[in-house]
């Protein structure tokens, strides 16, 4: 009796159940709080000039543009976050259920109020002055080109409807949100990928498939964007289904073999196929690789050629901070040590060294010569730890722009004019790789990936990569094991400096001239962005970031897919990293080590413990006949 | 084979370790015991060249090991545990014992890029070296557990990995940093014939801080105990722990029950 009072007792005090709390019973300073953060957000976005300067570009023929994607994806997200779990007595929740959905709606109400409050301001106060940004045309996007009355109105309204449906994510179930994010992600992809898609199906010649799907002033159109979002539910489902069909795992079973002690069985071929499944993806995607480019036209081939330069650069980046754990924001030194060598070793128009040698001869001076800046730069800083190393090593990186820059050394570099004239790279008297032929440059860039990737790989998995992961982790302790940390931590400054040296050194023959404004530290922050972003420590997880982000926004001096991004690029690079330091998040793809949860564990301990079994099986089994011998 | 004389430590005007002798012959088991705060961890810090010492001599094995890295100390054959589990934690067990074997190997960039024949036999014997020394205790370290990060092993697990990554080190002289403590009395008796194993099978020389009276009294052939930065008895346990001066200044406070 008493018991049961107790437990109603606490059942009393806990929550109500999700599904009988009343909509508007919220967290209300939280929901205010996440309003008006929105609000800002969006007044931010709109006074930055987005929705102007993107308006221009169509993702959805009539009616979604860049411009008011750029407005609509925060409600979004923030609907999201304001009905993200709760946490009770240390544990956190989902509270799945309509409270969500009106939690999102009403932070996206209040949120884009903000706008509704910018186009009053500007429509009955003159703030151009305080706000420079402001244009007649931004008036007229946050008006739909129709009437004031329209803009307040709709907005709150459109708040309401994205934040809602950024919250019923938790309502709707993981299956459904998934599908939701696809379908919105892949419509997204298509439309911005326009491009490079075009370039594909005028090499494969079924042009018509583009032409369906793009409208003459660029864009999906419409039935266009219905059909992708058809086509990824469709996948989706397909996935699904695939995944829970029993026909599957029927399949895998009767592909090992009959079926004799069950444990075993199961347990040797997953690790057996493995490795053949991995070789035969990876033997497909070289090829693809390999391949692709020949169908590319010279945009796409240009944009991946640039994307390859920053995966150099990134996986070079990825030894010293993702391996090694030493925060180098002067990594752009490097970068530069192989452009300009490159380009004064091999062009007539450089003012010193007139015997020009080929571009194999100067690829190996550049990797000398950045190793030994490596050293250089790698020596001082070695015995510093964490924010003066940081601090230390942005210096250096500023140092050699400047040396560049300098009246002291022009005799060589010659100062702000730079280099010109630099020759393109001639293959053993095969072919000549130029700029103006990205297609080669492409090949080109490709080869020296897969050196660096091959680098990367071979060196994680030896006595060096396990030492500066051992440094990553505590430095002390590493030195304690016996790990001469010196040496290992100038390891990784010369072989993150040498493939650093490729990319300069590509880049230079690429463009065909260097100058000392290449080179500043923003490069150092965008390649330090891409392996944040990517998953530090991780090889596919930096290959992608800089696919994704250098594809996509473009480099510091490239340009991307959204070409429209060019003058935000920065401001986008900055908040991700904000961001991505925030969240501690690990990347794209993150490191295998970190992410393994607990539920491989678990399976892992089955298969060991089943294989183990089987095995004391066997033994007696083979043990027994002898024993009655004896 | 570690000879100690008057080694001062200070940190900033607190003597951390105030005129200390010490010696350790080869093959002794020795424990380092005193109440909290006494210098102990201080002690191993010095000789395993963590922490610089402003006074005194250390000679191991004749020669002085003052002046050298951590790594150098390592390589002369002393290895290290921490009182505070000091794993590599987002490795995994096995790299964990590989990479302390780094002063063991001599392979270089080259061998690991261009796959030589002394890279793939050097890395295949480190691999064998660590399960050799992770099998030392049994199951716990082994099979699915080989490709585990150390972040998800259990407390006594990582404790048990500590030791194993100092044996893998090929180490002559042990010392480890409270062993067994959070560790059941159970998990605690296991690991104390362990390391009785440890010096009677693999030949290391241990010495070991420890709060556990009955460990120190099962397996030490000799008690130092330090209070303030000075040893202050040293002996046989039964000697020590009749030692007035010591059951004042420890035993009284922390073994009163037993
Ligand atoms: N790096 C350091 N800097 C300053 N003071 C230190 C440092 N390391 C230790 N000390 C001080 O030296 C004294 C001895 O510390 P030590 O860690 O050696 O004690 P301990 O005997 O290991 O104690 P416990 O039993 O708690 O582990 C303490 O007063 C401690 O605060
Ligand atoms: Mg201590």
């Amino acid at each position: 009796m008493t018991v049961t009072g107790k437990i109603s007792a606490i059942r009393g005090a806990g929550p109500a159940p999700a599904h009988r709390r009343r909509l508007l019973d919220q967290d209300w300073p939280r929901l205010l709080r996440a309003g008006a953060v929105l609000a800002l957000g969006q007044v931010f976005i709109a006074l930055s000039g987005m929705p102007v300067s993107f308006d221009r570009r169509l993702l959805i023929d009539p009616v979604l543009s860049l411009g008011y994607l750029s407005l609509l994806w925060l409600p979004l997200v923030v609907g999201y976050w304001v009905g993200r779990e709760q946490v009770l007595e240390g544990m956190a929740a989902y509270t799945r259920g309509g409270r969500d959905v009106a939690a999102g709606a009403i932070a996206g109400l209040l949120g884009n109020a903000g706008l509704t409050l910018l186009v009053l301001g500007i429509t009955h106060f003159d703030i151009r002055d305080p706000l420079v940004n402001w244009s007649p045309q931004l008036l007229d996007i946050l008006e739909f080109e129709e009437s004031v009355w329209l803009g307040t109105l709709i907005w709150p309204a459109i708040g309401a409807g994205t934040g809602a449906l950024g919250g019923g994510m938790h309502w709707a179930g993981s299956r459904t949100s998934r599908t939701t994010v696809t379908v919105l992600l892949s419509v997204f992809g298509t439309a911005v990928l326009e491009s490079v898609i075009t370039d594909l199906t005028q090499g494969f010649h079924v042009e018509a498939v583009s032409d369906w799907l793009y409208g003459p002033k660029r864009g999906l159109t419409y039935p266009a964007a219905i059909a992708v979002a058809a086509t990824a539910v469709g996948v989706m489902t397909g996935l699904a289904a695939y995944r829970a069909s029993p026909a599957r795992d029927g399949r895998t079973t009767r592909g090992n073999g009959a079926a004799t002690v069950g444990g075993s069985e199961s347990a040797r071929p997953a690790w057996r196929r493995m490795p053949t499944r991995r070789a035969m993806n990876l033997v497909l995607t070289v090829a693809a690789i390999v391949v692709l480019p020949l169908f590319l036209g010279r945009l796409t081939n240009e944009l991946l050629a640039n994307v390859g330069l920053f995966i150099l650069l990134a996986l070079g980046l990825n030894i010293i901070v993702g391996l090694a754990g030493i925060l180098d924001l002067g990594y752009v030194a490097f970068f530069a040590v192989g452009g300009y060598s490159v380009a004064v070793l091999t062009s007539p128009g450089s003012p010193r060294f007139d015997p020009e040698i080929p571009w194999f001869g100067a690829l190996f001076a550049a990797m000398l010569l950045a190793g030994l800046a490596g050293l250089f730069i790698g020596a001082p800083v070695i015995r510093m730890r964490g924010d003066y190393l940081a601090i230390v090593t942005l210096g250096f990186g500023e140092i050699i722009r400047v040396l560049l820059l300098s009246d002291w050394l022009s005799g060589t570099f010659n100062g702000a004019q730079g280099i010109t004239n630099v020759p393109g790279v001639e293959v053993f008297g095969l072919a000549t790789v130029r700029g103006f032929e990205p297609r080669s440059v492409l090949y080109l860039v490709l080869v020296f990936c897969a050196i660096a990737v091959y680098v990367s790989w071979r060196l994680e998995n030896s006595r060096i990569g396990r030492a500066w992961m051992a440094i990553r982790e505590d430095e002390n302790v590493a030195e304690a094991m016996g790990v001469d940390t010196v040496s290992a931590k100038l390891m990784a400054f010369v072989t993150g400096a040498v493939l650093g040296s490729f990319s300069g050194a590509i880049l230079s023959a690429k463009v065909g001239s260097v100058f000392p404004h290449s080179f500043a530290i923003i490069v150092s922050i965008v390649i330090l962005v891409v392996v944040i972003f990517g998953g530090m420590g991780n090889i596919p997880g930096v290959i992608a970031g800089a696919v994704v982000l250098i594809g996509i926004l473009g480099g510091p001096n490239q340009p991307g897919l959204l070409q429209e991004f060019a003058e935000y690029k920065i401001l986008i690079y900055g908040a991700l990293l904000v961001w991505m330091m925030l969240q501690r998040s690990e990347g794209l793809i993150p490191n295998m080590r970190r992410a393994r949860e607990l539920h491989i564990d678990e399976m892992n301990q089955d298969v060991w413990l089943r294989a183990q079994a089987a095995a004391d099986d066997a033994h007696n089994e083979g043990g027994n006949p002898r024993g009655g011998r004896l | 084979m570690l000879e100690i004389t008057g080694l001062h430590v200070e940190f900033g005007g607190l003597h951390a370790l105030n005129n200390l002798d010490f010696t350790v012959e080869e093959g002794e088991i020795v424990a380092v015991i005193g109440p909290n705060g006494a210098g102990k961890t201080t002690f191993f810090n010095v000789v395993s060249g963590m922490v610089k010492p402003t006074e005194g001599r250390l000679l191991f094995q004749g020669r002085s090991l003052l002046g050298l890295d951590p790594n150098k100390i390592t390589a002369r054959g002393i290895a290290r545990t921490f009182q505070n589990v000091r794993l590599f934690n987002n490795m995994t067990v096995l790299e964990n014992v590989m990479v302390s074997q780094h002063c063991r190997t001599r392979q270089r960039i080259l061998d690991a890029l261009l796959q030589t024949r002394r890279f793939r036999t050097e890395e295949a014997l480190v691999r064998d070296r660590g399960k050799e020394v992770l099998g030392f205790f049994g199951t716990r370290l082994t099979g699915y557990r080989f490709d585990q990060p150390a972040s998800v092993l259990s407390y006594a697990n990582r404790r048990r990995l500590e030791i194993a990554r100092a044996m893998a080190t090929s180490p002559k002289l042990i010392l480890l940093d409270e062993p067994v403590a959070g560790m059941n009395p159970v998990e605690s008796a296991e690991l104390t014939q362990l390391i009785g194993k440890l010096r009677d099978e693999m030949g290391y020389t241990i010495v070991l801080i420890e709060h556990d009276m009955s460990v120190v009294r099962d397996i030490s052939d000799r008690v130092v105990v330090l209070d303030h930065g000075e040893a202050i008895a040293r002996g046989t346990y039964a000697e020590v722990s009749a030692n007035p001066q010591v059951i004042e200044a420890y035993l009284g406070q922390t073994t009163d029950g037993s």
